[in-house]
């Protein structure tokens, strides 16, 4: 007795099938690879040069926002329709469900009992009541508590454990809705951007990585210190950067960020992103010329020529935080009196006397070198991102229901026959029947012993 | 008593254990089975002393890290966490034959890493010193595991289905015949796919919440995160296909060994063959 179905109720139809959801999901996943194979948003020339390939395969390939795909009008397409798919499926099914949970069938009839494995049927000798009594009291102690109904002067048993599994799947499914609500949320109200701070001085402005007018953050952020330090070999091992939080002047807020442990004010949040020198490095240096013995002290800055007792002039080329991990380094030359111009040579900060061995008309000593730095820091702004933790804890929590608790259910008929006492029992369970199979057949057990007793 | 002492043990008793399942399933005899199975349990013991050995060993060098930091030990933690996987299972089902399908992936993982990886103790970079990265590495290779254990009895399915059909209600004999029924290849490939998948999941998740401590952003559509979320959509087709005429069986087990394809893919092609963030030994 099908009646014809309309066009509505196919589409309806359509977007409720569990193969739409299949389908969509594999296409996702093919599609997906697209945007790991070609690097994403980069410059024009960067595809034509790098990829190979020709004007026009480019035009193609821009046109179908293989550049850019992730946010492409298809790729969000596919994510909808994603969505569509999970939002008409659960309105499909959740009521039906919604149903066993809320109003469970007390009353097993013969149809019901017929569809479960587990079943069993006994004849007791005894009264009616004296069997609901007992039997009431081992379902108790045994699973749960049963409801008991008379109808037609039958008396039924019905008990469950479980109920809400069924709903696992269902905050499953929702737990993705409201992951892509967080995205959302995130995406409309908050913005990424980047900063770049030199140490000793503040900002109060940040430019987002989309667009090009620097936003104002209404505060201010002072970086007093950053540091960075490397194991031996090389490696860095630790970036950490000193940052106040600044209101009107004040210092409202002061912390020690590091790679993993930024630092959140008003909802933005700064990251240790990465660094660089900010100016030309300074330094001072003990000199002593070797024909007089004399010994001055002189302050220098990269690339600036400095004027020694003697006629003689030094600079400093190039100046390294841990040259060959023995500590800082400069490279530099000096021009005799004469003007002629030396060789480079590399004074160690760390080793005051291993200049005098190479038998210049002037040793040189580095007693302090300062290098300021800025620090570049990531800026986030993300009011959206509890909804998506909100939705990962949902998604767990909903998938382990989903996949490893059970709704059971039994009924049990006791029935004034003939010969004594008639008595029904079955169950099911809507996930891991092995389990339930083992289960029942110890309470068939138990049933037994405790009726016949 | 140093780590590689014990994982040079661990990689022979993976290929020991791999042949004498190879044997039983040939030999028809429990006893051989029980002894396959021991020593894939003195194996993945020794692979447990191995591992904690080297966490002791980096603490001696004064690098306070899990050892989990480079590919060589993500390797043998990946071998590690099938053996476990697999041995779980194992307790619960006892089917033997599947150690010939399972025990090729470990010994493979084994082998490469004492044979092909630096296997150098090195101190963490700044961007890989937080505890998430312990969280996020391990339920990433519980899952994957869980998709290795599900892609070998796959494998005996798809070998297995065609000939069962043809027998009709006969049993098979011959080496097939030590194969678990396709109902229960097919039971151990769901169950260990729902074990798996969860585990992804909370990878996944861990992974983004590690990123976006660290950066500030919890996904960028980064190729070994784009991968991830690719095996998550190839395993969630698989539990739907469960419930969907026409996709249970010969699919589903395709779905599966495609997946685990997949979970390699992301785990080592992304890092070989393509770009990103997740730079681990830098190969």
């Amino acid at each position: 007795m099908s009646q014809p179905q309309t066009f509505s109720d196919r589409v309806w139809d359509f977007f409720c099938s569990l193969k739409l959801a299949i389908v969509t999901l594999i296409i996702l996943a093919l599609t997906s690879i697209i945007g790991t194979v070609i690097e994403q948003n980069k410059p024009p020339q960067h595809y034509l040069q790098n990829y190979g390939m020709s004007e026009s395969t480019y035009q193609l390939l821009d046109t179908l926002q293989f550049f850019d795909m992730y946010r492409s009008w298809w790729f969000l397409g596919l994510m909808g329709l994603f969505a569509v798919n999970l939002i008409c499926c659960s309105i499909k099914r959740f009521p039906g469900i919604w149903k066993i949970v809320s109003q469970p069938r007390l009353v097993a009839d013969d149809g019901l009992f017929r569809t479960f494995s587990n079943r069993d049927e006994l004849l007791i000798a005894g009264s009616v009541e004296s069997v609901r009594d007992k039997l009431t009291g081992l379902l108790g102690a045994r699973f749960a508590a049963p409801t008991v109904t008379e109808q037609d002067g039958k008396i039924h048993l019905f008990a469950q454990k479980g109920k809400y599994a069924r709903l696992g799947v269902y905050v499953t499914h929702a737990s993705i809705l409201i992951i892509f609500i967080g995205a959302m949320i995130g995406n409309v109200f908050g913005y990424k951007a980047y900063v770049n701070i030199v140490e000793g001085s503040s900002i109060d402005k940040v430019w987002p990585r989309a667009g090009q007018e620097p936003i104002d953050i209404g505060f201010e952020v002072r970086c007093d210190n950053f540091e960075v330090e490397f194991y031996e070999g090389g490696r860095p091992k630790l970036f950490s950067s000193d940052l106040v939080v600044l209101e009107g002047g004040q210092e409202v807020l002061k912390k020690t960020i590091i790679v993993n442990d930024p630092l959140t004010y008003k909802g933005l949040t700064f990251y240790q992103s990465s660094y660089g020198p900010a100016g030309d490095p300074t330094f001072r240096f003990r000199v002593t010329a070797r024909d007089s013995g004399e010994t001055v002290e002189v302050n220098a800055r990269q690339g600036q020529r400095v004027a020694l007792p003697g006629g003689g002039s030094f600079v400093v080329n190039r100046f390294a935080q841990n040259y060959d991990n023995f500590g800082p380094a400069v490279q530099m030359q000096t021009t005799g009196a004469d003007g002629r111009q030396g060789n480079p040579f590399i004074v160690l900060q760390n080793f005051a006397d291993f200049d005098v061995r190479r038998g210049g008309a002037y040793s040189f000593s580095l007693l302090e070198s300062d290098q300021r730095y800025y620090t570049g820091l990531q800026v986030a702004k993300d009011p959206g991102v509890w909804v998506v933790w909100l939705g990962c804890f949902l998604m767990v929590f909903g998938s382990l229901t989903a996949f490893f608790w059970s709704h059971r259910r039994l009924w049990a008929v006791i029935e004034p026959l003939d010969k004594g006492v008639g008595v029904k029992i079955g169950g099911s369970a809507h996930r891991n029947q092995p389990a339930f199979t083992l289960f029942f057949d110890e309470l068939k057990k138990d049933v037994h012993e405790t009726l016949k007793s | 008593m140093t780590s590689s002492l014990f994982f040079n043990l661990t990689t022979g008793a993976y290929f020991v254990a791999m042949v004498v399942f190879i044997l039983y399933i040939a030999a028809k005899s429990d006893q051989v089975g029980f002894a396959a199975t021991v020593i894939g349990w003195l194996g993945f013991a020794a692979n447990t002393v191995a591992i904690g050995l080297r966490w002791r060993e980096a603490y001696a060098m004064g690098f306070q890290q899990a050892p989990l930091s480079n590919l060589y030990e993500s390797v043998v933690f990946f071998a590690w966490s099938i053996l476990l996987v697999y041995l779980l299972f194992d307790l619960k089902y006892k089917q033997r034959a599947v150690g010939a399908f399972v025990m090729p992936f470990a010994f493979a993982g084994m082998i490469w890493a004492q044979w092909g990886l630096d296997d150098t103790i090195a101190p963490l970079v700044p961007a890989l010193q937080s505890n998430w990265l312990t969280y996020h590495v391990i339920t990433c290779f519980i899952g994957y595991a869980a998709f290795a254990v599900a892609c070998g009895v796959s494998i005996m399915y798809l070998i297995k289905v065609g000939k069962e059909e043809a027998a009709g209600n006969n049993p098979i004999g011959g080496v097939l015949g030590m194969f678990p029924s396709t109902k229960i290849l097919d039971d151990i490939n769901y169950k260990a796919i729902m074990v798996g998948f969860p585990m992804l999941t909370l990878g996944i998740i861990t992974g983004a919440a590690w990123a976006n401590y660290a950066w500030g952003t919890y996904w960028s559509w980064d190729p070994k995160e784009t991968w991830s979320l690719i095996v998550w959509f190839i395993y969630a087709a698989f539990l739907h296909a469960r419930f969907t005429r026409g996709w249970v069986g010969r699919r589903a087990a395709w779905l599966s060994i495609f997946g685990f394809a997949a979970t390699i893919f992301c785990y080592l092609g992304v890092n070989l063959v393509l770009s990103g963030l997740h730079s681990y030994g830098g190969g």
